[in-house]
């Protein structure tokens, strides 16, 4: 490749200098912990034991039941549906927020900062404290009026989706944010002396503008939520285990790193092409 | 009749008054242009007729009918923002259908009226190109384009040319002038560029802290100003001070002048273009003849400015260069300010 600024192939070292620290870091904590994964992906799992080098498809191939393939589908559809309810929130939410004044908007970007200090663990554990039938929000319900007597909302789907959404919305706030406050206020002005009610012009030029956007925020909270393990354990029955619940699993607890390998390389495919789909929708819409 | 008319229409933002009680009048298919320094109120003014902004006080009547509370996207009139405001994420035909495909036009009425419109622009090429792709000039007309897709009530514009480069925005203002005349649309613009307002107004506003300084035709507003400020705004002019002695004799530092008009009696500004100096060598003689001692002479070639010295005020005088050498610092020259061109305000 040719450098811009010069025109000329880089050749000497000091030509290669500025790549070579970016380089090195994927190389160390990217493509050297991946391969490590790749390989013991075809290894054999000793029982009783930990794993022997050798070359089998085995691991893959147990994937191949419905078993994992309901698991795999039920987690794929999981973080589809919170990634479009993170961003169908998410993004009125910082939509207005960007209409604020200024200090009110620092406001909110820190408490919403604040949040994503919180661990996995603790937003499992409050939000199945917060659904539960003893101390729960449906004894709010009831003090109002609205139920006869308390009810029990976890362990549940709901419960579940509630939780991976409340970790996912301030990534997709956080990644919503810079595209929707630099949107020219004008735009949705003009739309309207256009003869746009401002729903109208909502919906056809601030989402329009922010495609690009959107499609980010709804890949970045999917591939997150994709990831979650311990919640689907503290929020979900057991028919609600993800893939990701299966590889913890089947990596820490059955001690088969090999499986376990396996079923992280391949939901990393899967979720990759689903990623690329995307994009490529994406950008035959916008072309 | 199509009339635009503004009842004392006052906007407050806190304690501060943008625009304080503005009445004006807007004839069908005029071209007026609200001109003023930037923080006069101008734009708000604008953005009030479009319903952008509530005025605080006051109305605004439109062919008879009150328009104060009619929201913005009901007005049915084009406006062309100052960031241009086109839609980033649709092409060239897009944004100009927009307003179309607002209305639930059919797709053969909204193709056929953007060719349309794309013609007046003389762009009739770039229906399907991005409006990344486009240059300033084209987005310029796209806008305008796009401002026009549905025969606006009013036409309104807010510095439309201000990005662009001193030569393209010359001959964009005569082609905005002509496409106006050409569809006979009654049009708003702001601007802060005299120039550009002398070139395509039928009348302008002359406007300073949010207040109406005087409106007319320009050449009215140019020879005839009403005040200091416009005298100073509009073009250049010579402010001097001094007193008025009664029977329209004025004194002046260096002397005294013969101005008719002006107050009879108390401190006053006279004004005076500098391309109605004369400038001779020598000793004053005659009548509204001041001394004085050149200091400074630019000669650009096509005009050459002269700045003279009188008893401590400073008038710049603009002639063009009739061959003979022109002056040079030190020289002690006779300034003569004719009386028919002289302007006198109270100061």
């Amino acid at each position: 490749m040719r450098s811009p600024e010069t025109g000329r192939t880089p050749r000497t070292l000091a030509d290669h200098a500025p790549v070579i620290y970016p380089a090195l870091m994927l190389l160390v904590f990217f493509v050297v912990p991946f391969g490590i994964m790749l390989t013991i992906s075809f290894f054999e799992r000793v029982p009783g034991g930990f794993y022997q080098p050798t070359f089998t498809l085995d691991n893959y191939g147990r994937f191949l039941s419905a078993f994992f393939g309901n698991v795999l589908g039920f987690s794929l559809g999981l973080s589809a549906l919170a990634a479009v309810i993170c961003v169908g929130l998410g993004f009125p939410f910082t939509y207005l927020l960007t209409r604020l004044a200024r200090k009110r908007q620092i406001l909110w970007l820190v408490f919403l900062l604040s949040v994503l200090s919180l661990s996995e663990v603790i937003v499992g554990f409050a939000w199945s404290t917060l659904l539960s039938r003893s101390a729960g929000l449906s004894n709010l319900l009831v003090a109002a009026g609205l139920l006869e007597q308390p009810e029990s909302w976890s362990p549940g789907f709901a419960a579940l989706l509630i939780g991976m959404c409340y970790l996912a919305f301030p990534y997709t706030v956080l990644l919503l944010y810079p595209t929707l406050v630099r949107l020219d206020r004008e735009l949705v002005e003009a739309a309207m002396t256009m003869g746009a009610s401002p729903l109208r012009a909502f919906f056809t030029v601030v989402i329009g503008a922010s495609r690009n956007a959107i499609l980010s925020g709804l890949i970045l909270a999917f591939v997150f939520t994709l990831g979650i393990y311990l919640l689907p354990q503290l929020l979900g029955r057991p028919q609600h285990w993800t893939i990701s619940v299966m590889i913890t699993d089947q990596a820490v607890f059955q001690s088969n790193l090999p499986f376990g390998a396996a079923m992280a390389l391949f939901l990393m495919l899967v979720s990759l092409s689903l990623v690329g789909l995307t994009l490529l929708l994406g950008r035959r819409k916008a072309a | 009749m199509s009339d635009l008319r503004l009842e004392s229409i006052v906007k407050r933002f806190g304690a501060v008054t943008a625009v304080d009680h503005v009445d004006l009048t807007v004839p069908q298919g005029r071209f007026v242009c609200l001109l003023g320094p930037s923080g006069c109120g101008k734009t708000t003014l604008l953005r009030m007729i479009a319903g952008l902004e509530a005025p605080s006080d006051g109305r605004l009547i439109l062919d008879g009918e009150d328009i104060t509370a009619q929201p913005v996207h009901r007005r049915g009139f084009g406006m062309v923002f100052q960031s241009l405001a086109l839609f980033p994420h649709l092409t060239v035909a897009e944004n100009v259908a927009y307003a179309l495909s607002i209305r639930g036009a059919d797709k053969a009425a909204q193709r056929a009226r953007v060719m349309e419109l794309l013609e007046l622009i003389q762009l009739p090429d770039i229906a399907e190109r991005q409006v990344s792709q486009l240059s300033g000039g084209q987005r310029q007309r796209v806008a305008i384009a796009r401002a026009l897709a549905v025969d606006p009530r009013l036409f309104l514009l807010d510095e439309p040319l201000s990005a662009l480069d001193a030569k393209l925005r010359e001959a964009l203002q005569v082609e905005l002038r002509l496409l106006q005349r050409r569809l006979g649309v009654t049009t708003i613009l702001v601007t802060h560029d005299q120039r550009e307002a002398m070139t395509m107004a039928d009348s302008i506003v002359v406007m300073d802290r949010g207040q109406v300084q005087q409106s007319g035709s320009p050449l009215e507003i140019y020879r005839n100003p009403a005040n200091a400020f416009v005298a100073d705004f509009i073009g250049t002019s010579n402010l001097l001070d001094g007193r008025a002695r009664g029977a329209g004799r004025i004194e002046l530092p260096g002397g005294e002048v013969v101005a008719p008009g002006g107050p009879e009696s108390g401190a006053v500004t006279a004004s005076i273009r500098p391309e109605d100096l004369r400038l001779s060598a020598g000793v004053p003689a005659g009548a509204n003849c001041l001394s004085g001692e050149v200091v400074f002479v630019r000669d650009v070639g096509q005009t050459v400015e002269t700045h003279v010295d009188c008893a401590g005020q400073r008038l710049v005088a603009v002639a063009i260069p009739e061959g003979d050498p022109p002056f040079s610092s030190g020289d002690r020259v006779a300034v003569e300010l004719p009386a028919e061109a002289i302007v006198v305000f109270p100061a």
